[in-house]
């Protein structure tokens, strides 16, 4: 058998190969992101970047319905979006196996909350498989869908980020060949929610819990790794190796099914050691489940609830071991993410900055607009939560206030679900200012198509969105288009846009830098005259990467390899010091 | 555990860390060892710090390197080479290059870029070797070249054989860049 290093991602694609599934769909959100991409290189499978996780999710319940295994990704707080159609499908079941992956991000590596996900397997009662690395990515991907299809249910998959970002030896299996042909079978008892048969399926979701619960605890992904001593430690997920790492002598159940559990032989296990802990990230979920079963254990009493678990914070937290810090190093200035050189969004936020405008913000690479030194955000909240919160505030403001508010919001964000808080602007008579700033691309995630484009998963050209006239068809009058790289007409068109007593969106139209598509025709890179710079500074209050203050020279210099020319810096210089390289 | 071996790569986004954490994964997994590597990205690209874990040996568990056991820390830029430091055995090894890239708040005038980190470096860690790393990736002929003149550096510090170093330098870089990437390793060899 083949051996080779694959991320956790990259071997839940593949898992999603080898189970034969027809259908994957998500929306981007670190870390689950290059699930999806994986998935291209198998042609076998249709891969699609769906608007949101709602829409995923719902094709893949159609996708199922018609019969097909089909994969779901999401990251963690995806699934809040996804959660409506969740519940129910937990009472329609599947036909063709539905395996939904929530990648969660315990310590917030580049997400707005850390909420645990395990929750929702309980919550929506929705079996969940947590894997330990990425052989068991594979595995548990593959079992996922038998275990969808045996027990008639959707099957959570949970990742986090140190499962689907780490790389660990796995063993590749092969596609099967005798894959059914989906097709229609019209079920409306099963597939038809309303009152009088969801009813029924309620019950049947209940009993196939606790059958569940019961053939959990005879399952090869449950077990029981034996200790030396009079330790026991039930553990899942990532916590598991940190556990093998920090208490080799302990005994160890190792929970690769997290919901439902396996009462009887967690019961069995706890019998044999005097002391028992339950060694798992974020809330105490097991925990929680076990103490009510009568069984006392260590945990969170001592484990933090925040942050992700490392193998020194388990000795520090559980056994007070300090690590010895040799480090003698001075205070490090910090190196926090920032706009790219040439961003589009860069003027835009220098000049809501100079308007003093109080700006609701949203989620994606424009949200580095909160960071020094354009510091122009004052919330932000969820995915598409910028337009509400401005027509919230707006209404309990006085006159004078309400005009400094500002929503902004990327053009995947807006489409995901920024449309429905327009809607209500315009319905309800708010008289805030929205921008989207369309750079075609979403890009914080590393730059994924999504239907203002053009194109669509794997390169393919797609009919792309045109935002101008989706905006006036839900009733915005006052719609305008905007090159946000002229600081000038940015900030004439901001300061007027404010001060309307209407709705109105302003849509920037310049593309990611990062997308080569989109940037055909580079500009030349700027330099610093030195003769005309006085070091007045004005140029550093835009944030470029691309621009650095030289103590000694007491002037700014720009780095030729990464400026862009994007001219943003030029037009903020009064002393016309930045020259175009070859002007000379 | 005490056969693991912990090998911390540190830099900024666009360095070629996570190139270089491939190619010394491969190097080990070709070496019939037990491997892992963990990296945080998403916000990488950005301009921020990144780092990468790997782990080999004949059994690992935890992806990423239990804090005070790194073993070689190995970095592409100076600053960054000293925020790690506290994750340090305290009988490792640094193999790093001295570029210097200012953080934002340097670049914006702020704070000063702190001074004698390579002196520092040195006193704590006295087996380290600190190379030019850029101007011999320029004399290699690409200075995007930096990550493999250090992988020269630490092929020569490991104890693995040459083959497996170049069979997977092969694999992990494509065709049109080897002649140059080779010139590195190369020059990167003969600073250790």
């Amino acid at each position: 058998m083949k051996k080779t290093l694959l991320s956790g991602n990259e071997a839940i694609a593949r898992g999603a190969y080898e189970a034969g599934a027809l259908v994957a769909c998500a929306y981007p959100g670190t870390p689950s992101t290059e699930i999806l991409e994986n998935i291209t290189q198998f042609k076998e499978i249709d891969a699609s970047w769906s608007p949101n996780e709602k829409v995923a999710l719902e094709v893949g319940i159609g996708a199922s319905f018609g019969g097909a295994r089909v994969l779901v990704t999401m990251k963690h707080v995806g699934v809040n979006v996804a959660a409506d159609p969740l519940f129910t499908l937990a009472y329609t079941g599947v036909r063709g196996g539905l395996v939904l992956v929530t990648a969660d991000d315990p310590e917030l590596h580049s997400s707005q909350n850390e909420q645990d996900n395990r929750n929702f397997a309980k919550f929506a009662k929705v079996p969940m498989m947590e894997p330990a690395d990425s052989q068991e990515a594979l595995e548990y991907t593959k079992l996922a869908f038998e275990i969808s299809e045996q027990f008639d249910a959707p099957v959570f998959l949970r990742s986090t980020t140190r499962i689907s970002h780490s790389k660990s030896v796995v063993s590749l299996g092969e596609r099967p060949t005798d894959i059914p042909q989906p097709n229609l079978d019209r079920d409306p008892a099963k597939l038809v929610m309303l009152p009088g048969n969801a009813l029924k399926r309620h019950l049947i979701v209940e009993k196939k819990i606790l059958d569940m619960e019961e053939w959990a605890c005879k399952q090869p992904f449950n077990r029981i790794e034996t200790g030396t001593g009079k330790v026991g430690v039930i553990t899942s997920g990532v916590s598991y190796q940190y556990v093998k790492e920090t208490m080799p002598d302990a005994a160890v159940l190792k929970l690769g099914m997290v919901y439902p559990l396996p009462k009887q032989l967690i019961r069995d296990f706890a019998a044999n050691y005097e002391t028992l802990y339950v060694i798992e990230e974020l809330d105490p979920f097991i925990e929680e489940q076990v103490r009510a079963m009568g069984i006392e254990v260590i945990g969170k009493d001592k484990l933090s609830l925040c942050g992700e678990l490392t193998p020194g914070r388990i000795k520090k937290q559980l056994f007070g071991q300090e690590i010895p810090n040799v480090d003698t190093s001075p205070e490090l200035p910090p190196r926090p993410p920032s706009m790219c050189p040439g961003c589009p969004h860069r003027g835009v936020f220098y000049e809501l900055k100079k308007a003093k405008a109080y700006v609701s913000g949203d989620i994606g690479c424009y949200t580095l607009g909160f960071m020094p030194p354009l510091s122009a955000m004052d919330t932000c909240i969820c995915m598409g939560a910028s337009v509400g919160i401005a027509t919230g505030i707006s209404k309990v403001l006085s006159e004078e206030e309400k005009r400094k508010v500002v929503a902004v919001i990327g053009d995947s964000t807006f489409l995901h679900t920024g449309i429905n808080g327009l809607m209500d602007m315009v319905y309800n008579k708010s008289t805030s200012t929205l921008i989207i700033l369309d750079n075609r691309i979403t890009a914080m995630t590393g730059r994924q198509e999504n239907p203002t484009s053009g194109y669509a998963l794997n390169d393919l050209e797609a009919p792309r969105v045109d935002l101008e006239q989706l905006c006036r068809a839900v009733g915005v009058k006052h719609v305008t288009i905007l090159d946000p790289y002229d600081l000038e007409m940015t900030g004439k068109v901001i300061r007027a846009e404010m001060a309307r007593q209407e709705v109105s969106v302003i849509i920037t139209t310049k593309p990611c830098m990062l997308v080569p598509r989109d940037n055909q025709n580079p500009r030349p890179p700027l330099f610093v005259d030195n003769d005309k710079c006085t070091g007045c500074r004005a140029c550093l209050q835009i944030g470029c990467p691309a621009i650095t203050w030289d103590a000694k020279l007491k002037k700014a210099v720009v780095d030729k390899i990464i400026c862009t020319g994007c001219n943003v810096c030029k037009q903020t210089c009064r002393f016309d010091a930045f020259q175009e390289c070859g002007d000379k | 555990m005490s056969d693991v071996k912990n090998i911390l790569l540190a830099g900024v986004g666009g360095q070629g860390i996570l190139l270089a954490s491939e190619v010394i994964s491969e190097v080990m997994l070709l070496a019939g060892l037990d491997v892992k590597k963990n990296e945080i990205h998403g916000m990488s690209q950005r301009g921020g710090s990144v780092v990468s874990h790997v782990r080999y040996g004949e059994k690992v568990f935890s992806s990423i390197i239990p804090e005070g056991e790194v073993d070689i820390l190995f970095s592409f830029e100076l600053l960054e080479t000293c925020r790690y430091l506290p994750l340090m055995r305290k009988n490792g090894q640094v193999i790093a290059s001295d570029w210097q890239i200012s953080p934002p708040a340097v670049a914006r005038g702020v704070l000063p870029y702190p001074e004698k980190l390579v002196e520092n470096i040195k006193q704590q860690f006295p087996a380290s070797v600190v190379v030019d790393g850029l101007n011999l990736a320029l004399a290699a002929g690409n200075p995007k070249t930096v990550n493999t003149v250090l992988l020269g550096v630490l092929s020569k510090t490991l104890t693995f054989d040459r083959s497996l170093w170049l069979t997977a330098l092969e694999r992990m870089i494509p065709k049109r860049l080897m002649d140059v990437n080779m010139r590195a390793f190369e020059m990167g060899c003969g600073e250790a």
